[in-house]
């Protein structure tokens, strides 16, 4: 059982935008950072359990060519091997901050060139695995950045070309060291689902194909892909295969974030219907298949869910961002 | 974000305006044998209808609205209905402007946020162009040019993926960001709570192409179902009847968008501002200090360029339309708004020095047309104390 805590107060209420809120654990127990984005800002908070924030800090998108403010799409703590660096998306582009957002280390502008007149430019959809920070577009190009243990010096390594309409979002695992494991996932619009290997070379492992309904968040476990759609439903996936083993009629409206907390293997839904749910998956031991159980449902009354994440590996509280509610509401276990 | 999401702004705010003036022009009838020279009849309530619905659908103004581009800020399109109310014989000064823009945005900002899914906002735009016909059904040249703008709608509209209707959703909801305006009739039909948030209701039909929530399939590698396990997620919801048409005619199957200020109910459009211990972040969101000011006046030169005025000077006087009680109430409205929430139009009137643009220059020059003249002996006045409570 979760229960409510005090929440933390923040400066501007979260834009409706996909998994808009970022959770990083700070060593110091019980100390975490959270991101989210508001228009052209986006807000960055460091709190303690007591619910006081202890930092504050608004960081603009103001890169780029242009009069208008460019909108902020995502933000996102990308935890490499030595580094950990704060990314954010928006419709010109995309910045990479030291973590606690102090110093602005590489901007990569959008290329526009090749657009069709009516399209909407924008970054969306950032993960990182290895040393690689891997962020989608627009046009459903996958930019894989190559990041340095230290200094400024990222390069843009490979671009990935399986996706036909905007990327949703990105997913990634740390790699148990086999051959050939799956360790990024892509998502779009469409609901495609794109499994690869990562490395000095992308690798597409497997393409699951969608239905047309878009896939707003989407999270690998132990070679699992867990995606959450626009109808409400979360389908898991055995990676590298692609076969469906789980469907679940979780929401009533579009799903806006999906988290996981890799050491209880708890899934966390956020959607639109005002609901967040819990649950826990598992391996079944004879057939191997995934399995899943209903662990807890919230209703964040009135509150269009924005943003749902774990605040703990152990999954043992999560915090909740909602439209137009200007805190992040925060829960854990009793 | 979307680029495409101006037409759907604009229509669905034009048709909550058309509401809103129609009902209160309603509310002012006076039989047109009783009536003196500066009361309402419903001779002068047509021809406002009219006059306003031809100009928001006059062709050469639609297509600058369809044109692929960004939102402009709310200051902006705030200025685009001020012309657009002011395209008849009617007048309305600042405080009913402010009131009746406050109830245009929150109404669409509701039924944006309630839409079952994103792709039915052309639902409910549709809704409100099926409702405009209806007002403008004797002027068969007008109904012409809806039907046309149904058409457009259809074409630029009907073939976007899911994905775009979400994105243009996301952006209609950034643009709605931080208005918590509270409104008698929301508040009254329990849609509003006091704090100006929306109820989002947790039962009834689930959107059309969705399964009611419960219910975890699990299946073999054989792709064989071989559990299911229900759940209790929290809600009551059903499943849906049936999708709504997205054709020129047909059932829309939802009310959102539908005229909700219906005769048979008093006049309720009362507006308040929420609670001062929620942070309004509106003056906060914009910290420089408006680099767009050049960008956004030549938007509105082209658009409303587009749009064709008559010039109602002469001997005829405008319509004075009052929104409040009383005129007190109104005086009293524009001055205790809180600074944030005033929309005047100076950053319009900066670009008179520039003279860079003559199409605007005009456009001002119309503007003007706002400080009534003074042998103001409007019609309203006398039926003020003929409308019911505000």
């Amino acid at each position: 059982m979760y229960r409510r805590d005090r929440p933390l107060l923040l400066r501007s209420c979260p834009a409706a935008l996909y998994n808009n809120l970022c959770v990083l654990p700070l060593p110091a127990s019980g100390l975490a950072q959270f991101a989210l984005v508001h228009g052209s800002n986006c807000e960055l908070l460091s709190a303690v359990p007591s619910g006081l924030p202890l930092s504050q800090r608004l960081l603009h998108a103001k890169e780029g060519a242009g009069l208008n403010l460019p909108l902020i799409t995502q933000a996102y703590w990308c935890v490499l091997p030595f580094r950990v660096l704060l990314v954010l998306t928006s419709q010109r582009g995309i910045q990479i901050y030291e973590s606690d957002g102090s110093v602005m280390v590489y901007w990569h502008a959008l290329d526009s060139s090749d657009a069709p007149p009516a399209q909407a430019l924008f970054a969306r959809g950032i993960a990182a695995s290895g040393h690689y920070i891997c962020v989608g577009t627009w046009s459903g190009r996958v930019l894989v950045f190559d990041v340095p243990a230290k200094g400024p010096n990222i390069m843009l390594s490979e671009e990935l070309n399986e996706h036909r309409v905007p990327v949703t979002d990105i997913a990634a695992e740390p790699a148990q060291g086999q051959d050939c494991v799956a360790d990024v996932v892509t998502a779009d619009d469409s609901g495609l689902l794109c499994v690869w290997k990562s490395g000095p070379e992308f690798k597409l492992l497997t393409r699951i194909s969608g239905f047309g309904i878009p896939c707003p968040s989407v999270q690998l476990w132990q070679g699992s892909v867990a995606a959450g759609f626009g109808d409400g439903q979360i389908r898991i996936f055995e990676a590298s295969s692609g076969a469906l083993h789980v469907q679940i009629n979780a929401h009533a409206r579009s799903i806006s974030a999906l988290d996981l907390a890799p050491e209880a293997g708890k899934l966390l839904s956020g959607a639109e219907d005002s609901f967040v749910h819990i649950w826990k998956l598992s391996r079944n031991p004879d057939s191997g298949c995934i399995e899943v159980e209903h662990c807890h449902a919230e209703c964040v009354t009135d509150t269009l869910v924005c943003g749902a994440r774990f605040c703990d590996p152990k999954g043992s509280s999560f915090a909740v961002t909602g439209y137009d509610l200007s805190e992040i509401l925060r829960y854990s276990c009793v | 974000m979307s680029v495409r999401t101006l037409p759907l702004l604009f229509l669905n705010l034009g048709g909550e305006m058309l509401y809103i003036l129609d009902q209160r022009l309603r509310a002012q009838n006076i039989p047109a044998d009783k009536a003196r020279k500066d009361e309402w009849t419903e001779v002068d309530r047509k021809r406002v209808m009219n006059d306003i619905t031809s100009t928001m659908f006059n062709k050469k103004f639609l297509g600058e609205l369809f044109k692929p581009q960004e939102l402009y800020s709310k200051k902006a399109l705030r200025t685009v209905y001020d012309r657009l109310a002011h395209a008849s014989i009617m007048r309305l000064n600042q405080g009913s402007m402010d009131k009746l823009y406050d109830l245009m945005t929150m109404a669409f900002k509701y039924q944006v946020l309630l839409c079952p899914r994103p792709k039915d906002v052309l639902l409910v735009t549709f809704n409100h162009l099926d409702a405009i016909k209806d007002f403008i059904r004797d002027s068969p040249l007008i109904v012409k040019q809806v039907d046309e703008t149904f058409q457009k709608l259809i074409e630029v509209y009907g073939c976007l993926s899911a994905g775009e209707f979400q994105l243009i959703r996301q952006t209609l909801l950034i643009f709605f960001q931080d208005m918590h305006i509270r409104v008698s009739i929301f508040l009254k039909d329990k849609v509003q709570n006091s704090n100006g948030r929306f109820v989002l209701p947790t039962s009834g039909p689930v959107p059309w192409g969705t399964d009611v929530p419960g219910l975890i399939r699990m299946f073999n590698n054989k792709g064989e179902e071989v559990k299911r396990v229900e759940f209790k997620y929290g809600g009551n919801y059903v499943s849906a009847k049936s999708e709504g048409s997205f054709d020129l005619y047909g059932d829309r199957g939802l009310t959102l968008g539908t005229n909700m200020y219906s005769m048979s109910q008093p006049v309720e459009t009362h507006v308040s501002e929420a609670p001062k211990n929620l942070p309004l972040n509106t003056s906060k969101a914009s910290p420089a200090p408006n680099p767009l000011a050049k960008e956004e006046l030549n938007f509105l030169a082209r658009l409303m360029g587009g749009m064709e005025i008559k010039k109602t000077s002469g001997p005829e006087p405008g319509f004075r339309l009052n929104l409040f009680t009383t005129d007190e109430e109104e005086e009293h409205a524009a001055l205790t708004r809180p600074e944030e929430l005033s929309y005047q139009v100076i950053n319009i009137q900066a670009a008179q020095d520039q003279q860079r643009n003559e199409e605007l220059s005009r456009i001002m020059g119309e503007f003007e047309v706002h400080d009534q003249p003074p042998q103001n002996t409007s019609k309203g006045d006398d039926l003020l104390a003929m409308m019911d409570e505000l």
